[in-house]
């Protein structure tokens, strides 16, 4: 071992160490803190009840069996829809000015509501207005929702990664003779995509978690389920449990997310 | 003197109120290879990107074979591909591999899948082995010669290269400079910037010296590098030299 390694390797130890002790002197300040709190008895029986942490738990996997299929269908038309309006706003043409103009609305109106709001309005709304099966349905109108403010997230992510091909790339494209359509679509395109799947992880992550917003219009997914079962038991642990199944998901999916970036950047610098 | 292959009449451009071509003229004939040397924002760059019509022209033409395509509006698709361009940055395709990257505009322009015409390219300019590699796994000088494969695939009449050696390590730049010779072998007519001073006097039939927008002389290689008549064309030699 060179001495520098040997430094580094000491000075890594001495690291650990620190932050070793450290996290166990807060772990244990939690553990014996919060128990002397004067609620913590009442907290503990209705929101970390083993027992019952147990028996809900199979039925809340099963609901959110119902989220992930929500998610599953909603992400090819988010992409599809995005990329449309991505282009849209992108395009030179005089003749598709229209266009351009509806893709900057689209963005500014849908990226600008809460989707909490967008799933009460579409979800009660349309269906309001009285239309015949299978049209009136909560799961066609909550999908539709989140397609919207999905969408124009993700066109705002894809126009950024189209804008971030350098120019070089386009002229190179165009010398060739290539047209402007297939320069996006075999030179700018495949490079900008690929240039923003990290943030389209982390769109994918916070979608996996607004689906739940459809509990709120009739889906018995699974916080809804967390929702009957808290009605039921008289106990707050269905909610304690849905957070882990959500957790499970969401926590790998981010780092993954993460993982990718920090990959892109170190390929970048 | 056969008809020229190019030619531009009083070709002006201008960035911003900065004029930066001043009323250039010039002929090239079909096989001929013109070097244009000057000093680095004499306009050579700019000068290249308004003949295939990268850069539009504000004022003059730019004839290819008779034909103005400096008229705005001129539908420049077809033209490009009679005049390939290749750049100081190699601009490869970093998404496809180095055959990917040539096979693209032969499929999607031409029609054509060209896989023996592209595979001979690769093979004569020493890189059959390379074709399935991505632009990120060749050398420089690799990359460059993947990059005038590329041009060279849609089958132009002409080529222009623009410092196409500069960002190259040195020990590189002999083996795309090898690739210009054969070109030139070849009868390909060719306008090539560069700051390769002896190359160009090696292989140029013409020289032009650009200086701050206009062609500030001209002449066969022997007569710019041995007996400079302008005292510009004479300080920027010495600056070179050096
Ligand atoms: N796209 C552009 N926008 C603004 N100025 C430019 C642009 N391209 C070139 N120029 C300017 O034009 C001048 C000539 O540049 P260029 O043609 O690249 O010269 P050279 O290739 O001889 O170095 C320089 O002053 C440069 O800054
Ligand atoms: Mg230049």
């Amino acid at each position: 071992m060179t001495r520098r390694a040997a430094y580094e390797a000491q000075q890594k130890r001495r690291a650990n160490m620190i932050a070793g002790v450290s996290t166990m002197i807060v772990l244990a300040l939690v553990i014996v803190l919060v128990p002397l709190a004067p609620g913590w008895e009442a907290v503990r029986a209705s929101f970390f009840n083993g027992e019952v942490f147990v028996r809900v738990f199979p039925d809340l996997l099963r609901a959110f069996m119902l989220d992930v299929a929500i998610f599953a269908w909603s992400v090819p038309m988010i992409f599809a829809l995005g990329l449309a309006i991505a282009l849209a706003r992108g395009n030179a043409n005089p003749a598709l000015f229209p266009l351009r103009i509806f893709g900057a609305v689209y963005v500014d109106l849908f990226r600008g509501i809460p989707v909490v709001l967008l799933v009460y309005l579409v979800g009660f709304g349309i269906p309001g207005l009285g239309l015949p099966r299978p049209w009136n349905s909560p799961y066609i109108w909550g999908t539709v929702a989140l397609v919207l403010t999905y969408s124009a997230y993700v066109a705002e992510v894809l126009r950024s990664g189209i804008e971030s091909i350098h120019a070089s790339q386009r002229n190179a494209a165009i010398c060739l003779g290539l047209s402007e359509r297939d320069t996006m679509r075999y030179v700018i395109l495949p490079q900008a995509i690929r240039r923003v799947v990290p943030a389209n992880m982390n769109m994918l992550v916070a979608l996996q978690k607004d689906v739940a917003l459809l509990s709120f219009i009739g889906p018995v997914e699974i916080l809804r389920q967390a929702g009957i079962f808290k009605s039921l038991l008289a106990n707050f642990t269905p909610y304690v449990a849905a957070a882990v199944i959500f957790l499970c998901v969401t926590v790998p999916a981010t780092r993954y997310a993460d993982y990718l970036l920090n990959k892109d950047r170190d390929a970048r610098s | 003197m056969p008809d020229p292959r190019l030619s531009l009449r009083g070709v002006t451009k201008s960035f911003d109120d900065v004029q930066v071509l001043r009323g250039i003229d010039m002929d090239i004939a079909p096989g001929e290879m013109v070097c244009l040397i000057g000093a680095s924002g004499s306009g050579k760059s700019t000068l290249l990107r308004c003949m295939n019509g990268l850069e539009p022209v504000d004022d003059g033409e730019v004839l290819l074979d008779g034909v103005d395509i400096a008229e705005p509006g001129f539908d420049l698709g077809p033209i490009r591909q009679r005049i390939g361009i290749v750049f100081q940055s190699f601009n490869l395709f970093p998404h496809m591999t180095a055959y990917d990257n040539v096979a693209l505009a032969p499929r999607r322009v031409l029609g054509e899948e060209a896989r023996e015409r592209i595979e001979a390219l690769f093979a004569r300019f020493g890189l059959a082995d390379h074709m399935r590699k991505y632009p990120d796994q060749l050398s420089g000088g690799q990359q460059q010669r993947v990059a005038v494969i590329r041009a060279l695939a849609m089958r132009p009449q002409t080529m222009l290269l623009d410092e196409i050696t500069s960002a190259l390590d040195p020990e590189l730049v002999g083996e795309v400079l090898d690739v210009l010779r054969r070109l030139r072998d070849d009868g390909m007519t060719m306008v090539l910037a560069t700051h390769e001073m002896s190359f160009a006097r090696e292989v140029a039939d013409r020289v032009v010296f650009m200086d701050q927008g206009v062609v500030a002389e001209e002449g066969t290689p022997e007569r710019i590098f041995s007996d400079p008549q302008r005292a510009r064309t004479q300080q920027f030699l010495r600056s070179v030299a050096r």
